[in-house]
């Protein structure tokens, strides 16, 4: 019998215990983000999808067509390839697709580069129904940006 | 006149539970054999999720297997990114700096934290709360926040490196940090543990259900809180020393009762522990590099090495085997969940449906880090 009374006393206080801090939280500042009117700013070390970095100097990629990347990656997403000029030293990049369909973001091939060419975009609101949108040019991407 | 179809108490019934359903937080299909409410036999079914991840680091680099790692679970990522760089640091003869090794301890202990708080919030939902899930995702979001500042991403961290980690904390990671541990600090009285941990509703529901010996965790090979929760005071961090885990003084969380309710008691209480450990690494961390010389290709001798980590659900141990190649000749991986559900079919004989559910919510799955 007391057991009985235990379970009623003990519900009821269960019952209080859990209005109350539902009410306190009640009172407090709202905390969700109001997505899409509110939109998030990505932290500086948010790691997107890759794109090519800008030289400067001459206003072009600043791959050298090494092809590091293409090698480091463990799905085989980037197809990088360049041609080389007449006279010139170095290779001008021609092709850089990534097919992001497969890509995990793991960054091997940022780390991997040795002339800071690629780099992580801050790209997050990636929603599509067709696959072909997800195989990126960079090179395109990189003139776009202009 | 209708009359009611009645069972035969020798007559029994088949439930699938799953490859898809709410309770078993995956793609994990249980064949239970039913009589009436009562479940005579319980057959978890896997391999709905295999990936072939042993396969897959043997086809490629050291380096390129890192990004398997967080996959296999993705709600302590970071634990089994850190069993596998100390295999193959180890494979290699890699000496990590002291200050990594305190960034590694800081940031798995806080992953560990938001892994329990998913949990938390999980399995109260099992049981039928879903106030609770709000709360421990609000503090769970602060901990994601923190740790997508110094790592990147937010749930498939890939942060540590062959001889380090992948960059450098700052302040703002620091002072953050400590904001939180006060703040899940003021918390965990309030909204953890008057609200769940005193609620009659989960008291009844946890108290004497679900009992795990300890004959049969040795038999199964459980590890982690369903092991400490049989009594067992068993830690890797504690028994099998590794990084700075010597050097911080923490307790191992430990309860006989062998219930849902003891497996319930030692996750809360590691959250505090692991709120201890972050606070002094925090305090003792060193200043110095955070990556070591490591050659960009890895190229170790034919060697045979096994790292053990303790994860959030258990030890995750690695074995590494090289042949002298830039990759592993073998990699097996030793997930604890894939142990902790072998006991399910063992333990659940006998029990009503509810009460196996709500068991099954206690061991902590994860079916991803099952299949691998």
């Amino acid at each position: 019998m007391s057991e009985y009374w235990n379970d009623i006393f003990g519900g009821a206080k269960s019952l209080v215990v859990g209005l109350n801090i539902t009410v306190r939280e009640l009172f407090k500042p709202v905390i969700t983000e109001q997505y899409p009117h509110e939109v998030p700013v990505m932290k500086p070390r948010f790691r997107g999808h890759i794109e090519l970095t800008r030289n400067e100097e001459t206003g072009g990629a600043n791959c050298v067509v090494c092809g590091m990347c293409q090698r480091a990656c463990p799905s085989g997403c980037i197809t990088v390839d360049g041609v080389k000029p007449e006279g010139a030293k170095k290779k001008v990049l021609t092709t850089y697709t990534l097919d992001f369909t497969k890509c995990s973001l793991c960054g091997s091939c940022v780390e991997s580069c040795a002339f800071d060419a690629i780099q992580f975009s801050k790209d997050y609101n990636l929603a599509s129904t067709n696959k072909d949108d997800y195989i990126f040019d960079l090179v395109k991407r990189l003139e776009e940006k202009r | 006149m209708t009359v009611p179809i009645q069972c035969a108490p020798d007559e029994t019934f088949v439930l699938n539970l799953g490859p898809q359903h709410p309770a078993t937080h995956g793609v994990l299909r249980v064949k239970l054999t039913m009589d009436g409410e009562y479940v005579v036999k319980a057959e978890p079914v896997l391999g709905y999720i295999h990936r072939m991840h042993e396969k897959m680091a043997e086809s490629g680099t050291f380096a390129q297997f890192m990004g398997n790692t967080p996959r296999m679970d993705y709600l302590s990522a970071l634990s089994y990114n850190q069993g596998y760089v100390m295999a193959v640091e180890r494979a290699a003869g890699i000496q990590v700096p002291e200050r990594a090794e305190y960034i590694r301890t800081i940031t798995v202990e806080l992953n560990r934290i938001s892994s329990h708080l998913l949990w938390f919030g999980a399995f109260v939902l099992d049981l039928g709360g879903f106030t609770p899930l709000l709360y421990a995702f609000d503090d769970r979001e602060k901990i994601l926040d923190l740790l997508e500042h110094v790592t990147g991403s937010r749930l498939t961290y890939c942060y540590y490196r062959f001889g380090g980690v992948y960059n450098d904390i700052d302040d703002d990671f620091i002072t953050g940090t400590r904001a939180f541990i006060k703040r899940l600090r003021s918390r965990l009285p309030s909204q953890y543990h008057d609200l769940v941990t005193g609620n009659i509703i989960l008291i009844k529901r946890l108290k004497d259900i679900g009992i795990i010996s300890q004959e049969i965790c040795r038999k199964y090979g459980a590890t982690g809180p369903v092991l400490r929760g049989s009594g067992i005071k068993y830690d890797v961090r504690r028994n099998e020393p590794y990084s700075i885990y010597p050097e911080l003084k923490f307790d191992i969380p430990c309860y006989k009762e062998c219930d849902s309710m003891a497996r319930y008691m030692v996750r809360m209480d590691e959250i505090e522990q692991s709120l201890r450990i972050i606070e002094q690494a925090l305090d003792k961390l060193p200043g110095g590099p955070v990556q070591a010389k490591v050659p960009k290709t890895l190229k170790p001798a034919a060697v045979d090495c096994y790292a053990n980590v303790e994860a959030a659900r258990g030890s995750f141990g690695c074995r590494l085997v090289c042949d002298g190649d830039k990759g592993p000749y073998r990699l097996k991986l030793r997930s604890p969940t894939y142990s902790n559900l072998s006991l399910f079919g063992e333990v659940a004989e006998g029990m009503l449906l509810a009460d196996a559910l709500a068991f099954m919510g206690s061991l902590d799955l994860v079916i991803p880090e099952i299949d691998r």
